[in-house]
């Protein structure tokens, strides 16, 4: 590990905490409500007093902004609040990393990473209506019918297939994958409804080369993480899982608009890794579990493979269905469902259940799980990956 | 080469309006005139697209804009089957795609495939301007389509 970094270990999450997690617009309950519900239950699981909280980081311009918690909560003292920006999801493992960075700095002690969504009250990502004339890029793409995630996705996914060999097979694997975890997971939205190749590939197109299980979830619910200094969390808990590394990653103009990133076929986590690694201390092959966010499978095949996981050139090998399941497999891959069959709660449920995985209970946990890798939002401007582990991974 | 049509692809979508801040306001007025205008670094002599009010490679402030020839190819292309919006309900599939200018540093834009939906889309191949009028449209303007050359 280079001197440059000095991340490692230094942080932990002390708790987390899930609402009840909804279909799209049925939570019975407000949005903000659910946030509060949330941070209360990863207070309650990390044993501490909400009133403790003095930092809140969230990403995705979350709508339940800190000065309207902290009052909520009661909060004596609001030293700390962070906003990332990106689209999609892509800001949860940055919202843990800028968490993290408050207490390193001592901005802050007890810091909330959280995020919340209600689409019965605020509207759905997948659908998009309005007739008012749009300008800048969204008058280079709206008009041509170019307007959901999926649709903005589709074509970086086509070329990768196109430029790499790539085998939908993958992205199959992935899903099925995805939806064989949710059977364990008691959260999970899709728990009772089992994927095979068959209804795979009977599966209605959203856009090809996308199928209807390509595509996450969208959901109601709230999901909270309470970061502290690993001194703390020791205080807190016998073996508290520590934050071992944590990056945002943009590449060149990997914002620009209208299709013109230098480098199209990518994940955006081509920057992150080697400084993901090297942060961390541990190479890809030590990471027993991977937690991948899925808004598209075609974006979970790029970010393994430039998280090193594997390659362009033996991905059709290793991404297979034996090899990506908790139980036995190579590559464990999203062991709770993920956004594709546990709950899209813009991907920090997937930070939690990395969270889960070096505690030990997942739902399919995999055994003596020491590191574990969660990313978020393959292919938008800027994305964020992280890496938890153990004391034991810390050598 | 290029082509006019007020034949319209994609009925009842949000129409594009130039940026407020007038950045975009020659690419636009270009299409009404069937051209294809995109922004050129006066120093360096870099193309980019979407335009900034900067040189994304020498950061230049001085760009100007420039008509491209027609010729480029398919770089990307995605079929969308679901509608996403009411006024696709009953469109059926459609084809967009994204094309590239390798005369112009290989900058891409986004569009439609004309033609026959359910067509083999081929990565690569050449395509040639189709300019779609909506001159009814308040206030009037052109998208830039493509279809195989």
């Amino acid at each position: 590990m280079s001197d440059t970094y000095n991340l490692r270990g230094k942080v932990a999450i002390a708790g987390v905490g899930e609402t009840t997690y909804y279909k799209h617009g049925q939570s019975p309950d407000p949005e903000f409500k659910l946030v509060l519900k949330a941070i209360l239950a990863a207070c309650r699981d990390a044993g501490i007093s909400p009133k403790e909280i003095d930092g809140f980081c969230s990403y995705s311009d979350d709508r339940n902004d800190p000065p309207r918690l902290a009052n909520a909560l009661g909060i004596p003292e609001l030293r700390y609040s962070n906003m990332q920006w990106t689209s999609g999801g892509g800001g949860a493992a940055a919202a843990v990393q800028n968490a993290a960075g408050a207490i390193m700095s001592g901005s802050a002690r007890v810091v909330v990473a959280y995020r919340g969504l209600a689409q019965g009250q605020f509207g759905r990502f997948g659908r998009s209506g309005g007739s008012k004339p749009v300008s800048g890029q969204a008058a280079y793409l709206l008009p041509f019918g170019m307007m959901s995630a999926a649709q903005m996705y589709a074509m970086r996914t086509t070329r990768l297939l196109h430029d790499h060999n790539i085998d939908r097979s993958t992205m199959r694997s992935i899903a099925l994958t995805c939806y064989h975890h949710a059977q364990n997971n008691p959260r999970a939205i899709m728990r009772g409804r089992t994927l095979d190749d068959e209804t795979y590939d009977a599966s209605r197109w959203i856009t090809e080369p996308f199928r209807l299980y390509d595509c996450c979830l969208e959901n109601d619910g709230a999901a909270a993480m309470i970061v502290v200094s690993t001194d703390y969390a020791k205080e807190l808990r016998d073996s508290p899982v520590l934050l071992l590394g944590a990056q945002q990653s943009g590449g060149h103009r990997s914002g620009a608009w209208a299709e013109n990133p230098t480098d199209y076929v990518t994940s955006s986590f081509k920057p992150a890794a080697k400084y993901l690694y090297e942060q961390a201390g541990v190479k890809p092959e030590d990471v027993d579990v991977v937690q991948s966010y899925e808004n598209f499978t075609g974006g979970v095949v790029m970010s393994l493979i430039e998280h090193g996981l594997c390659t362009y050139e033996n991905a059709n090998e290793i991404l297979t269905f034996e090899n990506l399941r908790a139980d036995g497999g190579s590559l464990p891959l999203n062991t709770s469902g993920g956004n594709l069959a546990e709950c899209y709660m813009h991907g920090l449920g997937l930070q939690i259940e990395a969270v889960r995985q070096i505690r030990g209970d997942s739902s399919n946990q995999v055994k003596n799980a020491q590191v574990a890798l969660a990313n978020a939002g393959p292919m938008v401007a800027v994305a964020s990956t992280a890496i938890y582990g153990s004391e034991e991974a810390l050598g | 080469m290029t082509r006019i049509t007020n034949e319209i692809y994609l009925p009842g979508l949000r129409q594009p309006a130039p940026m407020p801040d007038g950045l975009d306001a020659p690419f636009w007025e270009g299409t009404l005139k069937s051209e294809i205008r995109v922004q050129k670094c006066l120093s360096c002599e870099t193309h980019q697209w979407g335009p900034e009010w900067m040189c994304h490679s020498c950061n230049s402030m001085d760009i100007e804009w420039v008509v491209l020839e027609s010729a480029c190819r398919i770089y990307s292309w995605q079929r969308p089957h679901h509608p996403v919006h009411s006024a696709l309900k009953d469109r059926g599939p459609y084809i967009i795609v994204v094309v590239e200018f390798p005369q112009a540093d290989g900058l891409r834009m986004v569009g439609n495939l004309l033609g026959d939906s359910m067509q083999d889309v081929v990565i690569g191949s050449q395509v040639t301007p189709v300019f779609e009028q909506h001159l009814e449209a308040t206030p009037p303007y052109a998208l830039l389509q493509w279809e195989v050359a």
